[in-house]
């Protein structure tokens, strides 16, 4: 039904436009000149920090007022400036869980249409047609807590389309979402520019996922300046390098990060080994059941497996952080060195210096003020001594080109720096198994090279790794043996 | 956050399901705060006995009140306890020590405040049993007119409870696995309680931006896709609310054991 | 141009917007629950019993109790907003009690009193001056309110006047260090991580390139 096609698509008109965010002293966007036409599909690509973001909050008309930030040059929606508009823009962002607002998927879907004063027959009328629209074939009063990131990505575009906007806007919608998720993303978006014909601007490292989607990709530098405007694959050719170094993800570019090692025919020490393990969360939510397994010395295993199938819990508990449900993990007499029982009865202390766990949200690891410190935890709760903690901190802050932050605080730094700062600090305390939990997950191309190269060098000097990943890339590079999790049938529901 | 607080299982009451639940927060206040006006035993054990009776005849049984009110039973004695120690003395003194002085006097307003507490505990926890958070919003903003942002705003902010649960447990696994998992807990939970509300003002920050993306906050009129209503049982709720209050207000004056707060 | 930046930002700080933003709103709704849900860890972490012996004890168990009053504070310090001291210290209260539905009505009053008493801090400063001086009172003012409100709902008025000076003393001394003081602490701490860019709290702090 397409009564009510999205109003005219809009356009976007923006004159040496800037924003200078108020705690900084450097504008974050500059110069900005550029016109999108009505209906046109436009990618925004660029290094982190060089202000896409703000750029696209600014045309959604929710970068801040006069107490944010100050403004330069002008933009506008439709000969309108956009905070006045607002409505005319959907703006869909990163982190699928922020934007859920109401618990149940109708009324989230409802919500915008609610703040524009729509009668309440045509909200639900919309709704309808907007979770038609993105493909979302849920119940109304479905828990919008209960869906997967992909779902949720499409949740947040099905209650900025019943706004009906003009210009759809889109933060990096796919980067934290998993292959499945990122294809629906994609899937949806196209069928809605299909029907309703919207403007759109959409930024994204992935250039792969949208590149045959738009009709034109604009680049901006390091300052905040544009430096590139054009039908994708010029723009992409001749701005090669520039986009490479940006860390951006270049169709085609090569990873050289080197390639999964076949095991050679050394004798196998299986450094972690389960038997006949259970694993959950809870008693009541055991997600897999007689597992059997063995992380050898050396190696590089990868879990893979849908989303729910148990990736993470399986690697915590091989960890030594979740208590087996059932059966047992097995340290081998190498790695215990003398300590008895099972990893998840071992002391803290103990588990620091014999597995290292990097967790999927860096953030969640972080106790201290300073890059510095943080990387201090782990050889002072050794009892180490000042000098050699001395050295083993330069060396990390060397060998993960952290040294220029190593004063800042581990919050403020960027999605790269967090992942090589929460990496760095579980490696100072030289332990023998690393476990990682998504370590490239929303990364650009460059943090992904540094990573999967250093992760590389420290399995062949002898590293048992484990990783938990979706990315198809980092299996190649570093999955010499593979688990594979399928959703068990006999999973109970917490 | 599920959709509903309360256990799934409750069954279903009479009357009680079919009111609006700002009705059952006015239902609540109303029985409870006049009871805060007088500590007497008489106002609390009538309003106790008919509070009982009534959630008897709506559906409620011995063990979902054991199961739902325990730290409400719980904390009647403990305040007990401390009013019977330091209470006004009056009357013969059986035993002191300090500052603390059991008298006849201590020992009655003892009694009165242990039951008061489970009177003015007892219909919020019952009222309560099944809460749906965004009917609850609706509710205040439509029929009492709070203002729609902060309503909302709170609503929102609230759903993200579940998340910072599950970021507490990842910060405290985390702790173990960076080897200061065994000592100073204190400290520990002193750094986790700081990166939760940093985590939290972050998650809030972004969640505020996609909110006025898609229009909250602006002057203009909101519409509601929900209506929230108020019926005949909802004045009834009221009514038998106001009842249990002037009876028991009414039983402790004929008694003559009515005893204000500030006397 | 941007040489003049820092006397403009100092310019914009002070000039008081008392509206309240979306931002606002949003935050201070989730200061209060997260606040909350930390109490109800630091509750579980056998502090319970603590305020069970509180009962006991001749009021001096209110020297642990300001913690419980830092809701207020946070929120006047980040928010800064007339109304945001009650808000959030509301919410504080009321999703603590929210453990085992433990649901009593007088808890909204309490975090209302509560929240009040450091409201009034704030207003008597005109909502200008978010300094320590400022954070200490508030927190003493919001153990004032406590003690008000209990004089009521447990009663206390009825509890000796020794009992009752000594509960006082203690209360506004805890809530002037543990919510007061902390509280303070913590919004610096916090501003220092940048998760407060969007207010003035954070652009207070020294700024970055």
């Amino acid at each position: 039904m397409s009564e009510g096609l999205a109003t005219h698509p809009a356009a976007v008109d923006a004159r040496g436009w800037g924003w200078r965010h108020a705690s900084r002293l450097r504008p974050a966007v500059q110069g900005v000149d550029l016109r999108v036409e009505p209906g046109e599909r436009v990618l925004l690509v660029g290094p982190s920090g060089a202000g896409k973001s703000t750029l696209l909050h600014a045309m959604a008309g929710v970068h801040g007022g006069d107490d944010e930030g100050e403004a330069f040059g002008e933009l506008l929606v439709d000969g309108i400036e956009p905070a006045r508009a607002r409505g005319r823009a959907g703006l869909v962002l990163q982190d699928p869980d922020s934007q859920v607002i109401l618990a149940r998927v109708g009324d989230d879907v409802a919500f915008g249409c609610e703040n524009l004063g729509v009668p309440r027959d045509e909200i639900w009328r919309r709704v309808h047609v907007a979770l038609d629209d993105v493909g979302l074939d849920v119940p109304l009063d479905h828990p919008s807590s209960a869906l997967s990131g992909g779902q949720k990505q499409r949740l947040a575009l099905a209650g900025a389309l019943a706004m009906r906007p003009g210009l759809l806007l889109l933060d990096e919608p796919t980067a934290n979402l998993d292959p499945a998720g990122v294809r629906e993303v994609r899937a949806a978006v196209e069928r809605v520019l299909d029907r309703h014909g919207s403007t759109l601007v959409v930024v994204e490292h992935r250039v792969d996922i949208w590149a045959d989607l738009v009709d034109r990709v604009v680049v901006l530098g390091h300052d905040g300046r544009l430096i590139a405007d054009g039908a994708p694959r010029l723009v992409l050719a001749r701005e090669r390098d520039a986009l490479l170094d940006a860390g951006v993800w270049v169709p085609g570019a090569p990873l050289g990060a080197g390639t999964a090692r076949a095991t050679d025919g050394t004798a196998p020490d299986p450094m972690i080994a389960a038997r006949g393990l259970a694993i959950g969360r809870s008693v009541k939510g055991v997600v897999q059941r007689g597992l059997e397994l063995e992380l050898l010395r050396g190696t590089s295993t990868v879990v893979t497996g849908p989303n729910g199938a148990g990736k993470s819990t399986l690697a915590l508990t091989l960890g030594g952080l979740l208590r087996p449900i059932e059966g047992r993990v097995e340290a081998s007499a190498s790695l215990s060195a003398g300590l008895r029982g099972e990893p998840i009865a071992w002391r803290s202390r103990d588990l620091l210096t014999r597995i290292g766990t990097v967790f999927q949200e860096p953030e969640h690891q972080f106790v201290t003020s300073t890059v510095r410190a943080e990387l201090e935890v782990a050889p002072r709760a050794l009892r180490l001594g000042d000098r050699e903690t001395a050295e083993r901190v330069d060396e990390l802050l060397a060998r993960l080109r952290l040294e220029r932050i190593a004063r800042a605080n581990p919050f403020t730094l960027s999605g790269g720096e967090k992942r090589r700062l929460s990496v760095a600090a579980v490696l100072a305390a030289r332990p023998s198994v690393l476990i990682l939990d998504e370590p490239t997950f929303g990364q650009d191309r460059t943090t992904w090279l540094e990573l999967t190269t250093l992760l590389r060098t420290l399995v062949d000097d002898g590293l048992t790794l484990l990783s938990v990943t979706h990315d198809a890339a980092y299996i190649g590079a570093l999955g010499d043996d593979r688990i594979h999790l399928e959703h068990s049938t006999e999973r109970a529901f917490a | 956050m599920t959709a509903t607080i309360g256990i799934q299982d409750a069954p279903p009451l009479r009357l009680i399901d079919r009111v609006n639940p700002v009705t059952k927060l006015a239902a609540a206040m109303l029985v409870t705060t006049p009871l805060l006006f007088t500590v007497d035993w008489v106002s609390a054990a009538t309003a106790l006995v008919i509070e009982v009776l009534l959630f008897t005849v709506a559906g409620v049984r011995l063990g979902m009140l054991v199961r739902r009110a325990w730290p409400i039973l719980l904390a009647a004695p403990i305040a007990g306890i401390s009013m019977l120690l330091y209470g006004r003395p009056s009357g013969e003194e059986y035993w002191s020590f300090w500052l603390a002085r059991i008298t006849d006097g201590s020992i009655e307003l003892a009694i009165a405040v242990t039951i008061r507490v489970l009177a003015i505990g007892l219909p919020a926890v019952l009222l309560f049993l099944r809460v749906d958070p965004t009917e609850l919003a609706d509710g205040l903003a439509q029929v009492w007119r709070l203002p729609s942002r902060f309503v909302l705003g709170a609503l929102a902010g609230a759903r993200l409870v579940g998340l910072f649960i599950e970021d507490w447990h990842a910060m405290a696994l985390s702790r173990r696995a960076r080897g200061i998992g065994d000592t100073g807990a204190l400290r520990r939970f002193a750094t986790m309680a700081f990166a939760l509300l940093v985590l939290a003002i972050r998650r809030g920050s972004k969640l505020a931006t996609a909110m006025e993306a898609r229009g909250f906050g602006s002057d203009r009129t909101r519409t509601w896709a929900r209506e929230s209503t108020v019926g005949g049982s909802d004045w009834v709720l009221i009514a038998i609310a106001l009842a249990v209050a002037a009876a028991a207000l009414g039983a402790a004056v004929w008694a003559g054991t009515f005893h204000p707060v500030w006397a | 141009m941007h040489a003049t930046a820092p006397s403009t930002t100092a310019a914009t700080t002070q000039k008081r917007n008392l509206r309240w933003r979306v931002v606002d709103i949003v935050v201070a709704a989730v200061l209060g629950i997260a606040t909350g849900v930390v109490f109800i860890f630091w509750n579980s972490v056998g502090y319970a019993w603590f305020v069970a012996a509180d009962a006991v004890t001749p009021g001096l168990g209110g020297i642990a109790v300001g913690i419980w009053l830092l809701g207020g504070v946070l929120g006047g310090l980040v928010i800064r907003k007339p109304g945001a001291a009650v808000f959030v210290e509301l919410l504080a209260a009321t999703v603590s009690m929210l453990v085992g539905n433990q649901w009593a009505i007088e808890t909204i009053y309490s975090g209302l009193a509560q929240g009040l008493g450091a409201e009034l801090v704030f207003a008597l400063f005109l909502y200008r001056r978010f300094g320590l001086l400022q954070a200490m009172l508030a927190g003493a003012a919001a153990g004032v309110g406590a003690w008000t409100l209990e004089l009521f709902t447990s009663g206390n008025l009825q509890k000796s006047p020794e009992f009752l000076a000594l509960y006082l003393g203690t209360l506004v001394v805890s809530g002037a260090i543990l919510a007061g003081l902390v509280g303070w602490l913590l919004v610096r701490a916090i501003a220092a991580t940048g998760a407060l860019n969007r207010f003035a709290a954070g652009q207070d702090v020294a700024q970055r390139v």
